[in-house]
């Protein structure tokens, strides 16, 4: 058997689970893997202007769809500069392998030239770590890594690879089979279980369904669809579940939580029953612990287990995975529990229409200025929802998952979680790669935008067309509001004094920019934008003082929502 | 309440950080873990005291599990179980006949001396927590220099199965 080096036994490893693109930067002790790369036909290397742009990139290129991103980063600084991206995908469920060099294992821990511990720095963000010894354990490693990261609650995995373990030679080994003793991801869930849930289903006459990103990992929809429609429940989505269930459906009540709609989050509040399905309840989901839905039992669905019970209790708890489970509940609730679903919630839903009715997601229309949802909707309008939507943190990012209608899975691309600014335009750009022909807009907001506005040269050199709509309102837009609604109109920090000419920065990169000041001048812009085949950054002048409604304060339960018509809270009462 | 979780782990560098990281990541408290290796030397067993409500444990537990690198978690608080705990003990009895009163008391505590010096003796004792903080109460008057304390190591009992039971009732 020929020997091969470190540095071909990664790249074979590689190709083998179906690598096609890798995100990088090089540097000193990655040279070996770089340097093995230029001769390679294979396997394309997006050189990215930032490592975070990189992680972000393989981040994206992975929510688009569904295969891990990978990433090659050098040691010390390049390793660093990867964690914001690590934990933005760890939050949020997302399957990344992240390749870091590191300095020769002789060196270790002797304080050498760009040497960080990678591993210990990044151990409590990725799903698993592995700092490789041996360069014959490299293929062992970059199997599991793949497994681990790709299986049950998929996840960010880094590798750290010492110069010398891809420099060395050893025999290359396929593992055919991966087996880890201590990691077995339940995907079936208990039937007991599951028949309980479907009597309780069966037996509640408010129900609602609380979708999060677990189904679109699982690729549910179709079940969750067939759950809902075949039973007549309402469904809300959470933001990372936007797009599992389909925006335009008459079932749809919206995204709920902190700034979801009045529908959604009076329907919950209101509801005998939550199922809820690849979901964590996370703070902005529930508001108030204490007080969510208080009159409801609840079921959850989710492949983790440390998800059930966290933050609400729950009555019927189920691990496993939602396309497993949903189509087990599917079938006992079609074949073995027979009702008239249709009557029996008719009263629900009408109440649930008048919901929608009494207080839709609105804004103030102006021939004046732009309204950022005006772009949104404009957007959404011109694409017929034919796009992948990536946005970055704040108002944007709100904006974007009021008002575009995400009608399948994977189109709708955000940083959940974590929230990380500087997200959107790199996650987009991996998107496009992944998505050449498809139309890729990252909705953004000033602030975020220059976070990683390096990355325009990223999407130039590569031919990556990714439309950006900056909603550019001089502010970070989302804290302004606190500091106006919460903090008595103090904006400590929050005015971006001196901002870039957006429509400038873009043509320095070789990039088209495009302005719009006027909300007449909103369609042609996108109208041009959509036609080049470049990359473009669209500079939408908004009106600085709107803000997102609903909107739930901190620590207030998600029925007591401001709906910015009045200057004061305004407390709904619940009804019963 | 306080809970005495078992884990089996892989004998791996890293382990024992993963595991306490988790703990501080989660504002989780331990107040004693020790370590040690089991027959098979790929596998660790770590016995942890930790506290908190059911759904803090719960979590813990959960957590625990979800680590790679854990085998398995116990918390064995939930069975019938043994607890041991060992303490080095060095004590400057201030006189004479002090030394025979400090010896007598540890014959009782069934400690032994494994060190002594013209001023000092070094017991050792092993018990479960009150057994061990009687003997260091005892000891307090006689000038206790110095204790260096395991953490609690815990096992199940072997569940005797109500079927055998009968049996040697039998015979």
């Amino acid at each position: 058997m020929t020997k091969l080096t470190g540095a071909e036994i990664v790249i074979e490893c590689l190709k083998r689970e179906g690598v096609k693109h890798i995100f990088g930067y090089p540097g000193g002790v990655v040279l070996n893997i770089f340097d093995y790369l230029y001769q390679d036909k294979d396997i394309q290397l997006i050189l990215t202007r930032h490592e975070q742009g990189a992680v972000h990139a393989a981040d994206g290129y992975a929510r688009s769809t569904g295969k891990p991103g990978v990433v090659l980063v050098t040691s010390g600084p390049g390793a660093t500069n990867t964690v914001t991206g690590i934990a933005t995908a760890y939050m949020d469920s997302v399957p990344l392998i992240v390749l870091t060099g590191q300095v020769p294992t002789a060196l270790i821990g002797n304080d050498a030239f760009q040497e960080a511990d990678i591993v210990g720095i990044t151990r409590p963000c990725t799903k698993y770590n592995y700092l490789v010894k041996k360069t014959e354990d490299l293929a062992r490693v970059i199997r599991e890594a793949f497994y681990i990261a790709s299986t049950g609650r998929p996840g960010p995995v880094l590798i750290d690879l010492p110069k010398d373990v891809t420099a060395g030679k050893a025999d290359f080994i396929w593992p055919e089979e991966v087996k880890i003793r201590s990691y077995n991801p339940k995907y079936e869930g208990n039937k007991w279980m599951i028949n309980q849930a479907a009597h309780e289903i069966a037996r509640s006459k408010r129900p609602v369904i609380i979708a999060g990103g677990g189904i679109i990992i699982s690729g549910a929809s179709k079940e969750l669809r067939e759950l809902a429609e075949h039973n007549h429940i309402p469904v809300a989505n959470t933001l990372m579940g936007l797009g599992g269930f389909p925006g335009t459906h008459k079932l749809f009540m919206g995204m709920l939580g902190m700034h979801g709609t009045y529908c959604a989050n009076m329907a919950v509040q209101n509801s005998d029953l939550i199922i809820g399905l690849g979901i964590r309840f996370d703070d902005r989901v529930t508001g108030k612990v204490s007080t969510f839905a208080p009159h409801a039992r609840i079921i959850h669905v989710d492949i983790d287990p440390t998800s059930i019970r966290k933050s609400v209790r729950v009555d019927i708890p189920v691990v496993g995975d939602l396309k497993r489970v949903l189509t087990v509940l599917n079938k006992i609730l079609k074949e073995e529990i027979k009702g008239q679903w249709s009557e029996v919630r008719k009263a629900w839903l009408k109440q649930v229409e008048a919901w929608k009715a009494e207080r839709p997601l609105s804004y103030e229309h102006s021939t004046e200025v732009i309204k950022p949802q005006y772009v949104v909707e404009k957007i959404y309008e011109l694409t017929g929802g034919d796009a992948i939507v990536t946005t970055e943190v704040g108002q944007n990012q709100m904006w974007a998952a009021q008002f575009f209608k995400f009608d399948r899975p994977r189109t709708f691309i955000t940083s959940g979680g974590l929230g990380t600014m500087g997200f959107g335009f790199p996650a987009a750009i991996g998107a496009q790669l992944a998505h050449p022909n498809k139309l890729v807009i990252d909705i953004a907001g000033d602030g975020s935008i220059q976070m990683n506005i390096q990355e325009l040269a990223t999407a130039v050199l590569n031919k990556l067309p990714v439309k950006v709509a900056i909603l550019n309102n001089r502010y970070l837009g989302m804290v302004r509001q606190w500091q106006e609604l919460f903090f008595g109109e103090r904006y400590s920090h929050t005015y971006l004094d001196v901002a870039p000419d957006f429509v400038k920065v873009a043509e320095a990169y070789g990039a088209v920019g495009l302005r719009a000041t006027k909300p007449s001048e909103v369609e042609p812009v996108l109208r041009e934008a959509f036609k080049v085949k470049m990359p473009v950054f669209m500079d939408f002048i908004v009106d600085w003082k709107e803000k997102v409604f609903p909107m739930v304060p901190a620590g207030a339960s998600i029925d007591e929502m401001i709906f910015g018509e009045e200057k004061k809270e305004k407390k709904l009462k619940v009804v019963k | 309440m306080r809970h005495t979780i078992s884990l089996l782990v892989e004998n791996k560098f890293g382990v024992l950080s993963r595991i306490a990281g988790l703990f501080s990541g989660r504002g989780y408290n331990i107040e004693s873990l020790s370590v040690g290796e089991t027959i098979d030397p790929s596998v660790s067993i770590m016995t942890i005291v930790t506290s908190g409500d059911d759904q803090i444990i719960e979590q813990i537990t959960k957590q625990l599990n979800k680590l790679i690198d854990v085998i398995k978690v116990v918390d064995l608080t939930e069975f019938d179980h043994v607890e041991r705990e060992m303490i080095l003990l060095k004590v400057a009895p201030p006189k004479q006949e002090d030394k025979a009163e400090v010896l007598r008391l540890a014959e009782i505590f069934r400690g032994r001396v494994v060190d002594s010096s013209p001023l000092t003796y070094t017991i050792e004792i092993t018990g479960d927590e009150k057994k061990i903080e009687a003997f260091i109460e005892l000891m307090k008057p006689f000038r206790i220099k110095e204790i260096v304390r395991t953490g609690k190591i815990a096992i199940a009992r072997e569940r005797v199965k109500k079927a055998s039971i009968k049996k040697s009732q039998e015979e």
